[in-house]
């Protein structure tokens, strides 16, 4: 039904357009017509204008797609881990959805404002006076809600495959603890213990090896988020989150704490390296090591365990037990530092631990404030715990 | 700018619509419920979950005769309502007076067993969550019956300077809606606390 | 924004000292005045928020700038996100509310004219009191420190373990009271929608603004009661020592997301019913047309209400609920579409057989319709939660909502400015300036907003300072700041247009659009009685009746 004024009933007859100009009343005025030209102009410039701009979009998104493959962007649409892949597989379908949507409605949108603007002959009628129809509101209820169903069943599948994925006995289990501002990283079942690099087999298909990744928070809550491995999770104080990742291809990704956990949130940068199986074992064999010993460098390991370092840190067969920072026991096998915002090289090291404000300003480590000889031995001593 | 108005038909006579006193605490209702619901939750969450003691089981006494206090002030409130619209001045207010009597004793009850509780058992707003979950609830319902009582008492101290009159029963139902919200909303406190969190 | 406020004054005090009308004005429980102060209270700060966002892109144009520090980026994306949404949009749409809908329901105030100027106060010193953290923060020793939680203050950052001083305590306290505000204000825009209406308004008569304004008072009842509950446990946790959210005894750092979110969602609600409310009366009176399916509308309307309440979890798939909440969450959130394209859907079909004119109000009506579409879009992506593990919290994210806020709320608002200033000053806004500030807002915001899609894409994570350079995020964020200065500038060309049309404007009369509702036969501005006798009405457009007395809706309904 269509409710047109005196034609409740029929379908699809509307009633005679009002003529507007004889009724017209003192204080009322009207449009001045000349407007209406210069109407016609501006839609022309707006779809123009539209066209442009998503053209535009279009073309940076594709530029920065088309960089090369080094995982230096890291990109959701370019996954190279099983959750991830299977994300991208479920936002491709969302995006072709919702583009089709767009372009429907965005059509019509165009279509009745080209169509339906107000011209500069015959403005004293008044258009004929349509208030709706049940019809139409009826489809236009119900196709969407049968949208919404198709996206929904998309999206509970891979849900559940990700969230409800079996852990096969050969998974490798770690625990990632988020602090302000680095990532703790413990293999308890290695007897490794990291920080900042994430090291993780890469996973054949044929022979699975997923990591599942236990994460906790020391403090505040962070965000696990390696974009091109998988979908984030938060690390929350006193609430175990559990992801996984199942990486099929050797390489450096990157990422970063994706929740705001304090002032050096943006510099909470996160590394992981995918190793093949043999160099994974490698990595393990030498980060099980006790710490390097070299006599020469005693001095510096004296200015380690007699100052504040200890407090916080650990280095193993030391006396330094410390976990509020990163374990240095095999500090010189990482290649970054203050958790990935500077290389790690002996300049760096000095700069970091004599004011740490200066690479990462509001970071909770306190400028050591050491002796230009204690300095260079503490640094050539860190330099030695390969 | 033109100050005269277009002119429209004028209004007719039988057009009532809701008193938007009533309306208003009605909504006033709606939104303190939703207050109260949060802080019901937040101690259901943290049934069981302290660290520490003590606990409620250990701690806490069902205050069965202070209960009766104020759900029965709301039979009197009501009659007393009924007495004002009827022009019965004298047992209006001798009715409004025990309702306040009687939110009174519960509010004394309150204040004895949060006496009790701080200093017999050492259980403060900060010493677990049940002690944080509590205070907080109990004592947003206290708050509630506070200053319902506030209320009252302005009530009968303008009913005894005699300006009072049945032409006032609208504005004093509008307040005994309020006070019959208090109510019901420590059946739920009760409920929860006495009850379901033991 | 103030030269307007004593302008106004000026023209109503000719000759009076200007302490008589400051006194008025500070005293005023007139809603009509109450809505101009509420409008340019918010407006005041929409400049400052503008600021603070300004700075925000300036240090993100380029990787590793040190335009300015962490610490102050910190309290400048959390001051700008809880300015923008507490004490610009919410204040803004209550002063239009305030302003129209006695008007258009034909009563003659509020239904508590004095608790509607208390509500207003009582925003308006939340507002300052959240300023007053910048001398205030770190107490009477210290320098000046604002929040920098973030505006959802997740727990434990917002604890006294992880935010010491008072600045947190600002924050909380500015946003109990203001709350207390907006529930006060939606009491009063409930009881005048229930009890003031004139003779012959019945509820299938109200004009849609009143409607949609009904539903946003009843959600805000629901929606910010919570916030301020937790807000009271946030202050006993900070103040008395409780354990709401202190993970070390145990408390959830959980509980306080689900609070946040339980007022935080529904508030986006809140924020764009009133919108739609502008929408349905501006696109209506310039296609000529009554609003397509009005019965449909208001169930859309009263169906996002309901439906919104139950989709806040959608703001927490991050956090590791199971996967039957997260697939609840995203069946709930994605129902809220079929409403709101109904809407949309129900504005083309107004459109559609119309004579469209496009005056600047309609324009700005076009591009909500248009950015409000693409919003509704990447929110049904963001509905979709392992897609949202991805985008969320990334300024994917951050772009969304800002499509939402500044595409949707702000466009709708500009367009209700363009329509009604010349009720609210008697004078009308100049059209060259309105159109030319409708296409340099258009170019700015697709600018900014479009493209800050991208680097959520690409992994660039919101509220982060600084960014590593080579991870394709560089010369978007480049854009992205230039489109924020267009924004700007085209935000001057309306605050002079604002001015100038103020003094210089064309007399506007009763009734400059040709419109239906009844606000437009009262004089421009209205009189403070507002109607002379209350009017009696018999359709949904009275004015119509009024000008086809052969032809008037009333035979039709």
């Amino acid at each position: 039904m269509v409710w047109t004024r005196g034609n409740l009933g029929s379908s699809s007859a509307t009633r005679q357009p009002v003529v507007n100009g004889s009724l017209w009343r003192g204080c009322l005025i009207r449009m001045d017509e000349t407007h209406c030209k210069a109407d016609w102009r501006a839609i022309v410039s707006r779809v123009a204008g539209v066209l442009v701009l998503l053209a535009g979009v279009l073309l940076a998104a594709g530029l920065c797609m088309a960089t090369p493959h080094d995982n230096s962007i890291p990109s959701i649409f370019e996954p190279h881990s099983t959750p991830a892949e299977s994300i991208r597989h479920l936002s491709f379908f969302v995006l072709s959805v919702t583009g089709l949507i767009f372009l429907v409605v965005f059509s019509l949108l165009s279509y009745v404002v080209v169509k339906f603007r107000s011209r500069a002959v015959d403005t004293e009628r008044e258009p004929a006076q349509v208030y709706g129809s049940t019809q139409i509101e009826l489809a236009w209820t119900i196709i969407p809600i049968l949208i919404v169903v198709v996206l929904f069943l998309a999206t509970a599948r891979v849900i559940h495959a990700i969230q409800d994925a079996p852990k096969p006995a050969e998974a490798v289990e770690i625990t990632a603890i988020g602090h302000q501002f680095w990532w703790e990283f413990r293999y308890p079942a290695l007897g490794v213990v990291t920080a900042n690099e994430l090291h993780v087999p890469v996973s054949d298909s044929s022979h699975p090896t997923p990591t599942f990744v236990k994460l906790l928070s020391a403090d505040t809550d962070h965000s696990f988020w390696i974009p091109q491995l998988a979908g984030k999770t938060d690390l929350i104080p006193n609430h175990v989150n559990e992801t996984w990742l199942d990486p099929h291809e050797t390489g450096l990704f990157l990422g970063q704490c994706a929740q705001y956990c304090g002032t050096q949130h943006a510099k909470m940068l996160l590394r992981v390296y995918v190793d093949s199986p043999e160099d994974f074992k490698l990595w393990v064999r030498a980060q099980q090591q006790p710490a390097n010993e070299d006599a020469k460098e005693a001095v510096g390991r004296f200015v380690f365990e007699r100052t504040a370092c200890l407090n916080c840190h650990a280095i193993n067969g030391t006396n330094g037990t410390g976990r509020f920072g990163p374990d240095l026991t095999h500090l010189m096998s990482r290649r970054t530092i203050a958790s990935g915002a500077a290389e790690n090289n002996s300049q760096n090291l000095r700069m970091w631990i004599q004011n740490p404000d200066s690479i990462k300003p509001g970071s909770l480590m306190p400028a050591m404030k050491l002796s230009d000889n204690e300095l260079d031995a503490l640094v050539r001593y860190l330099e030695t715990l390969q | 700018m033109s100050t005269i108005a277009t002119p429209l038909r004028e209004a007719p006579l039988d057009w009532i619509l809701p008193y938007r006193g009533k309306v208003g605490m009605a909504c006033l209702i709606i939104a303190e419920s939703a207050i109260f619901t949060i802080f019901v939750v937040a101690y259901l969450f943290y049934v069981g979950k302290s660290l520490t003691g003590p606990t409620p089981r250990e701690v806490l006494e069902t205050p069965i005769f202070y209960t009766i206090c104020l759900l029965s002030s709301s039979l009197t409130i009501h009659f007393a309502g009924k007495f004002l619209e009827r022009g019965k001045r004298g047992a209006f207010l001798s009715l409004w007076l025990l309702t306040i009597v009687l939110g009174g004793l519960f509010m004394y009850g309150t204040g004895q067993e949060w006496h009790r509780l701080i200093y017999e058992h050492g259980l403060t707003i900060s010493t677990n969550l049940f002690g944080t979950t509590y205070y907080s609830l109990v004592g947003l319902h206290a708050f509630h019956v506070t200053a319902g009582l506030i209320m009252l008492s302005i009530v009968l101290l303008f009913g005894l300077a005699g300006r009072v009159g049945p032409e006032r029963f609208r504005h004093v139902d509008v307040l005994s809606l309020y006070w019959h919200f208090v109510d019901a909303v420590w059946v739920v406190v009760f409920t929860v606390v006495y009850v379901l969190g033991r | 924004m103030s030269s307007d406020a004593i302008a106004i004054q000026t023209a109503e005090a000719a000759g009076r000292p200007w302490v008589a009308t400051l006194h008025e004005w500070v005293t005023t429980v007139d809603h009509k005045r109450l809505g101009v102060l509420y409008i340019l209270y918010a407006l005041f700060f929409l400049v400052i928020g503008g600021i603070e966002a300004t700075i925000i892109r300036v240090q993100l144009m380029r990787p590793h700038n040190d335009f300015v520090s962490p610490q102050v980026f910190n309290r400048l994306f959390t001051m700008h996100g809880t300015t923008m949404i507490f004490f610009v949009a919410m204040p803004i749409l209550f002063g239009f509310a305030n302003y129209l809908v006695p008007l258009m329901i034909g009563a003659r105030d509020m239904a508590f004219p004095r608790l509607n100027a208390f509500s207003f106060w009582l925003t308006a010193f939340g507002g300052l009191l959240l300023y007053f953290s910048l001398l205030g923060g770190n107490g009477l020793y210290g320098a000046g420190n604002a929040p920098d939680v973030g505006w959802w203050a997740y727990a434990p950052l917002a604890s006294r373990a992880f935010s010491p001083g008072h600045s947190s305590d600002y924050w909380t306290i500015a946003l109990l009271a203001s709350g207390f505000g907006s529930i006060a204000t939606a009491i009063n825009i409930i009881a005048t929608i229930v009890s003031m209406r004139c003779p012959g308004m019945t509820l299938s008569r109200m004009p849609l603004l009143a409607w949609m304004n009904l539903v946003m008072s009843g959600m805000v009842l629901l929606a910010i009661s919570p916030l301020s509950a937790a807000q009271i446990m946030l202050l006993v946790d900070r103040y008395l020592g409780g354990h709401f959210f202190d993970t070390q005894a145990g408390g959830s750092a959980t509980l306080w997301m689900h609070f946040f979110w339980i007022f935080g969602h529904p508030e986006v609600y809140v924020l764009i019913i009133p919108c739609f409310a502008f929408a349905s009366e501006i696109i209506p009176v310039f296609s000529r047309k009554p609003i397509f399916g009005y019965p449909v509308m208001v169930g859309a309307t009263v169906c996002i209400g309901f439906v919104s309440m139950s989709v806040w979890a959608h703001h927490m798939f991050t956090i590791g609920m199971n996967s039957y909440a997260n697939s609840f969450f995203t069946i709930t959130t994605m129902a809220v579409g079929v409403p709101t394209g109904i809407k949309i859907f129900n504005w083309l079909g107004t459109m559609w057989g119309g004579k469209i004119q496009f005056r600047t109000p309609m324009l700005f009506c076009i591009g909500f319709l248009f950015q409000f579409l693409i919003a509704g879009l990447t929110g049904i992506m963001l509905a979709s939660s392992p897609f949202d593990w991805q985008l969320g919290g990334s300024y994917f994210v951050v772009a969304h909502f800002h499509y939402v806020i500044v595409g949707g709320i702000l466009f709708a608002l500009f367009g209700a400015f363009y329509y009604w200033y010349p009720k609210i000053t008697g004078r009308m806004l100049n059209e060259s300036l309105g159109k030319l500030h409708f296409w340099l807002f258009v170019i700015g915001f697709h600018l900014t907003f479009d493209l800050m899609h991208i680097p959520g894409v690409l992994g660039m994570p919101r509220r982060i300072y600084t960014y590593e350079p080579g991870r394709g995020w560089d010369t978007l964020n480049y854009l992205v700041t230039i489109g924020a200065f267009v924004q700007g500038i085209a935000t001057l060309v309306f605050v002079a247009n604002l001015v100038i049309s103020y003094f210089k404007g064309a007399k506007a009369g009763n009734d400059p659009w040709d419109a239906w509702t009844l606000e437009w036969s009262a004089s421009s501005p209205p009189p403070v009685y507002n109607f002379a006798s209350l009017p009696t009405v018999s359709s949904r457009r009275p004015l119509w009746d009024l000008k086809h007395p052969e032809d008037p809706d009333s035979r039709y309904e």
